[in-house]
């Protein structure tokens, strides 16, 4: 029954990834750089990218080590203004005179790299005294902690209100910092879908390994666990610094992406896209513990995020259904209440989606239903 | 024949108490390496928490746990186990949503060697140790005819073999002593006697120390080599089973005078 298959499914994983890639390349090629893969769908992409990092780091600490944390977006605004302020000083020390040179590529990466580590720091920092706290409570006391980062950042002299976000300095993060204009978006997408990739691989990696193992072994009963000789505080701080990290890896990805920074876009009380209520909504709705689900839901977020706002089908309809529409937030709200309604553990539930076993994976499932079926009859009869 | 004779577990003058209420107090037992000890009572008499007493869940308030001559109060539960002190519980405790192998891999986790920088970049030692452990995990879960059911979720078991679970999951601590909490609570005869002869096994494989409460007086006279009785926290009996069985204070304590 137990096989191992590994190489094999590295080996396809590749070559699936190779295909889309290289699918991607025609269409570019088809589309030729022109108005709407310039404006629209490279936009589009980097915010997909930074939305899927962001949505399965928080499944790290929501779904799989089963602690939920509404401060996300704190640690994902700790990175977004690392990697802003980090490429601003470069840019001030005369590092990169041309875009397309290595040492751009060299000043972005470290951006990035250290974008996560800070994240990861501050994470670390959090989660000492946060996590001896449990559920609710944890919950109020992330929520606060993401509500002060923000502000923290927001009354910095060199970053918040005055400093990135206004004036001068925010023309000079978007002419020379790491924000992006648009020729810049399509010439560096394939960093966006890079940094994306190794993130994800990053995070599997660490949940089929012993991490992994241990961190579910506390959600599922943390009491058993640390019976079993698991140091659950370790591996917990651990995990929701972990966490952090690439939720800072996004930050500095969003930073890419936007020609400005503004802490209220991190805020909790935003109505926008980015916000960590947001993200824990595309946790669950993809399935919490797996990763696989939290990709899905991120794209499918997005796209739905963007069709309200920009679809031309929504001028298409009544009135009063594009008056709803004006309020986005009623949007998700009903979407989620009928995923729960209809598959209350989310689209994957814990299932990874996976290519190579998906047909066999079909079949345990069905082998597991019917034995929970058989048991709960012999209970019955029992009982 | 020296070193036989320091017990595997020791406690000293052991007691807790939770407020004013004294829960447990001056509890001593030895407890000897291959030795199955049985602790039973009345129901509220203290046995749980003496269990978590010597597993680090509770802080005793006075007296001291001694694992072969080591004294290990003031740890952690998790440094409990990694001292070699593995239980099970009494209302089941498996990590539900895991399959049966990955429960018992689990409770390797202590003893895994490799650190992130195997766990990203997947080095040879690190699908090494997976491997070995896996048949390790296997081998363990065949004592209790569990090894085709290892692609399990654990909550889709039947309840007598999620017990067994827990038990192969205590073992793979690598443990010098097993704590079992009313391990046959809720079974039947049959399910029962399948029990009993599980714990033999692992003695005779392992020559651990088992330490058992257990309310079946059946099972404790048959498989027990010596029992303690305690009562409102306190030691009212010990001795061989014959013995136990005619005393009139344990007689007393149960029945009522």
């Amino acid at each position: 029954m137990i096989k191992n298959r590994t190489a094999q499914g590295y080996l396809l994983n590749t070559v699936v990834i190779a295909v889309l890639l290289i699918g991607f390349a025609f269409f570019k090629g088809a589309l030729g750089g022109g108005g709407e893969f310039k404006l629209i769908i490279v936009p589009s992409i980097w915010q997909c990218c930074y939305l899927i990092i962001l949505a399965a780091s928080l499944n790290l600490s929501l779904g799989f080590l089963g602690q939920l944390s509404l401060g996300h977006c704190g640690f994902m605004a700790v990175g977004a203004y690392a990697a802003a302020l980090l490429s601003l000083a470069a840019e001030r020390a005369g590092v990169f005179e041309d875009k397309s040179g290595t040492a751009f590529l060299l000043v972005l990466a470290g951006c990035i790299i250290a974008a996560g580590i800070l994240a990861a720091i501050v994470g670390l920092l959090v989660g000492i005294p946060a996590l001896r706290l449990k559920g609710d409570y944890l919950a109020i006391i992330t929520l606060g902690f993401g509500m002060i980062i923000v502000n923290i950042i927001n009354n910095l002299p060199f970053a918040g209100q005055e400093g990135l976000a206004l004036g001068s300095a925010s023309a000079s993060l978007y002419k020379n910092g790491l924000g992006f204009g648009t020729a810049l978006k399509v010439t560096y997408i394939w960093v966006a879908i890079a940094v994306t990739l190794v993130c994800l691989v990053m995070m599997f990696m660490f949940v089929r390994s012993k991490y992994g193992r241990a961190i579910r072994a506390i959600r599922d009963d943390e009491i058993a666990a640390s019976a079993s000789g698991i140091n659950t505080s370790y591996y917990k701080t651990f995990t929701f610094a972990y966490s952090a990290f690439f939720a800072g890896v996004a930050g500095a990805l969003y930073a890419c992406a936007n020609a400005t920074l503004s802490t209220s876009s991190f805020a909790f009380a935003n109505g926008g896209i980015l916000n960590s209520t947001f993200v824990v909504v595309m946790v669950v709705l993809g399935g919490m513990g797996s990763l696989t689900g939290s990709i899905v839901a991120a794209v499918i977020m997005f796209l739905v995020n963007y069709q309200i706002k920009n679809g031309v089908w929504v001028q298409h309809l009544p009135a009063w259904l594009q008056n709803i529409f004006s309020f986005p937030m009623l949007v998700y709200a009903v979407i989620l209440i009928i995923v729960i309604m209809f598959r209350p553990k989310g689209i994957f539930g814990s299932y990874e989606l996976s290519l190579r076993n998906f047909f066999s994976d079909i079949k345990l499932q069905r082998q597991n239903r019917l034995a929970q079926k058989l048991e709960s009859k012999e209970a019955l009869r029992n009982g | 024949m020296a070193e036989e004779r320091i017990p595997v577990l020791e406690t000293r003058k052991l007691g807790i108490t939770f407020g004013g209420l004294v829960a447990v107090s001056d509890f001593n037992i030895k407890v000897f390496r291959g030795e199955l000890v049985g602790l039973i009572g009345p129901n509220g008499a203290g046995k749980t928490t003496v269990f978590n007493m010597l597993t680090g869940v509770y802080k005793p308030t006075e007296g001291s746990v001694l694992l072969e001559g080591e004294v290990l109060n003031g740890k952690k539960t998790h440094q409990f186990v990694a001292a070699g002190i593995a239980r099970t519980f009494q209302n089941i405790r498996l990590f539900k949503q895991m399959t049966v192998l990955e429960n018992v891999l689990a409770a390797f986790t202590k003893d895994i060697k490799y650190g992130m920088i195997e766990t990203l970049f997947r080095t040879p030692k690190f699908w090494k140790t997976e491997k070995e452990l896996k048949e390790k995990a296997l081998d363990l879960l065949s004592i209790f005819h569990l090894e085709d059911k290892a692609e399990y979720v654990a909550a889709n078991l039947p309840y007598g073999q999620q017990r067994k679970l827990e038990i192969a999951r205590a073992l793979a601590t690598d443990m010098k002593l097993l704590l079992l909490d009313e391990p046959a609570a809720g079974m039947n005869p049959t399910e029962t006697t399948e029990l009993l002869e599980c714990i033999n096994a692992i003695r005779n494989r392992f020559g651990i120390a088992i330490l058992l409460i257990e309310h079946d007086m059946s099972l404790v006279m048959n498989i027990c080599e010596r029992i303690q009785v305690i009562d409102y926290g306190i030691t009212i009996a010990e001795g061989l089973p014959e013995e136990i069985a005619k005393n009139p204070k344990v007689i007393a304590a149960y029945l009522g005078q």
